[in-house]
């Protein structure tokens, strides 16, 4: 093998540690934005999405996303991976499989049924994403042939999770206490200090996330991988700034969470263009993305009535399709503001909608059908003493 | 003897610790607690905003011998007000006797 060949699987790999880690983020911020009676639960929730994401997408996730395609829409499936090499390739692409079922944990957090939530797992790695992942990263598929953009997965991983994390969200009904008289309360999480660490540990991977996506680190790729670390940590940067704002304005004071969930915001939205726009563009899109991301989350809380307690929904399904969109203006080759046209980004749109559909109809489907067989929540009594108590007989924070 | 309890803010504990000190007042006990009344306080938690009654103070617990009873309550008076609502109260009440456990002593000898 010669040498640019290991430096690229090198590279595969090693941003597939860094986005494995961000695994730890999402519980880290999950279990710190919501109470302690549920910390247990969803150190559970996020532990076996990733061991069912691993084995799932291992069995047959991988080649349904890219096996042969078949007209298009779906890979040719074939059961238990094991092209020895590609397994540099099976590794990237089961850690983001993870992540997209693991955005839809904190949307439920604190009232969902563990089984419930198990089950879901499976179908949103084995089934929902790798099928609509299959149109755009196989290279046959139906959205790659008309020129969608999305380069690291705003849109292929984020917004799925974040509108199957809507639908969930939805079918299963706010906590209790959330909504009294149709007026939202304020329910803390307990712990901003482990929130805060889930950020910082996400913003590490996403380097992984995004400058992995290269698939390449030789030759010209290098310069490449460097110039996407740069437009993500702007995005981020810019975002976290603009929400802190928005939220002085708002409340009078910056308010922590709000600017936390604003640096996600601007790394989702970055993902699906950190290679085709320029550092200003990123900057540029991460100031949307932060200012969109506290009215997003406002509006779902205030307006749908949707109880998501870690802004799931905004932050991966509203700043995943706006980040996708905004491709079309930002982009280099191709934008809106670089003489591109219109064109680029009516395709942007077509895939932000086609792939949003499939995330709705499919999550809805197999959520309805769950809610009518098994369940979702868990009864009034295990909801109020915690889920950790019922759900796993187990105290996380012991006295002694 | 006598028992003084004041509730203080926790802002004023050290200059009230101060002011015990300087008139020989050494030994008491103190721990936090969450009371509820008049004063609310607005916050706004992810752009939802809500007030609380919950009040966060101080409670000291003080056993002093008849002749310190009024120098102790007036060093707690300057020491903890600032003057505006919320500084506090005290309260006094008799206490019938008191022990040291190492010596066995009793009355205002188990309180020097």
């Amino acid at each position: 093998m010669d040498v640019n060949a290991v430096l690229d699987l090198m590279w595969i790999v090693i941003c597939g540690i860094l986005v494995f880690f961000m695994q730890s983020g999402f519980t880290l911020v999950e279990v710190g934005f919501t109470r302690s009676k549920n910390a247990g639960n969803i150190i559970m929730k996020n532990l076996m999405d990733l061991c069912i994401g691993s084995l799932g997408f291992w069995i047959v996730g991988y080649s349904i996303m890219y096996g042969d395609s078949i007209n298009a829409f779906v890979g040719n499936p074939s059961l238990f991976f094991s092209d020895v090499e590609n397994m540099h390739n099976l590794f990237f692409q089961t850690v983001f499989a993870a992540t997209a079922a693991t955005i839809v944990s904190g949307a439920i957090a604190g009232r969902t049924k563990f089984t419930t939530y198990l089950i879901f797992s499976v179908v949103i790695t084995v089934v929902i994403y790798p099928i609509s992942g299959h149109w755009v990263w196989q290279g046959d598929g139906w959205l790659t042939g008309l020129g969608f953009i999305d380069f690291a997965g705003s849109t292929v991983v984020h917004s799925v999770g974040g509108w199957a994390a809507l639908i969930a969200a939805m079918l299963i009904g706010p906590r209790l206490g959330k909504y009294t008289n149709g007026k939202s309360n304020a329910i803390q999480g307990h712990n901003l200090v482990l929130g805060a660490l889930g950020i910082f540990i996400l913003w590490l991977g996403w380097f992984g996330f995004n400058a992995g996506s290269e698939l390449a680190i030789s030759g010209d790729s290098a310069n490449a991988v460097a110039g996407i670390v740069i437009t993500t940590n702007l995005s981020a940067a810019a975002a976290a700034v603009a929400a802190m704002f928005v939220s002085w304005g708002l409340y009078g004071k910056p308010d922590i969470s709000m600017t936390l969930n604003g640096a996600l915001a601007g790394l989702v939205a970055i993902t699906a263009g950190c290679a085709a726009v320029s550092p200003m563009g990123a900057a540029i899109i991460g100031v949307v993305a932060g200012i969109v991301i506290v009215f997003s989350i406002e509006f779902v809380d205030k307006k749908l009535k949707v109880d998501d307690p870690v802004g799931a929904i905004s932050v991966h399904g509203v700043c995943g399709a706006l980040g996708t969109l905004l491709v079309g203006v930002f982009a280099v080759d191709g934008g809106l503001l670089y003489g591109g046209g219109f064109a680029q980004l009516g395709v942007q749109a077509i895939g932000v909608l086609a792939i949003g559909a499939w995330a709705v109809v499919t999550s809805f489907v197999v959520l309805y059908t769950l809610k009518k067989t098994i369940g979702l929540r868990v009864s009034k009594e295990e909801e109020v003493d915690g889920l950790d108590i019922h759900e796993h007989k187990a105290n996380v924070y012991n006295k002694y | 003897m006598k028992k003084i309890e004041a509730i203080i803010r926790k802002s004023k504990f050290d200059e009230v610790k101060e002011a015990l000190h300087l008139i020989e007042v050494n030994f008491f006990s103190y721990w936090d607690v969450t009371g509820v009344g008049n004063e609310k306080e607005g916050h706004v938690y992810r752009g939802v905003s809500y007030s609380t009654s919950d009040i966060q103070r101080r409670f000291l617990s003080i056993v002093v011998s008849d002749p310190f009873l009024d120098i102790t309550i007036d060093a707690i008076l300057k020491s903890a007000n600032t003057g505006d609502v919320g500084d506090g109260k005290i309260f006094v009440s008799d206490i019938e006797d008191v022990y040291r456990i190492r010596t066995k002593e009793k009355g205002v000898d188990a309180l020097k």
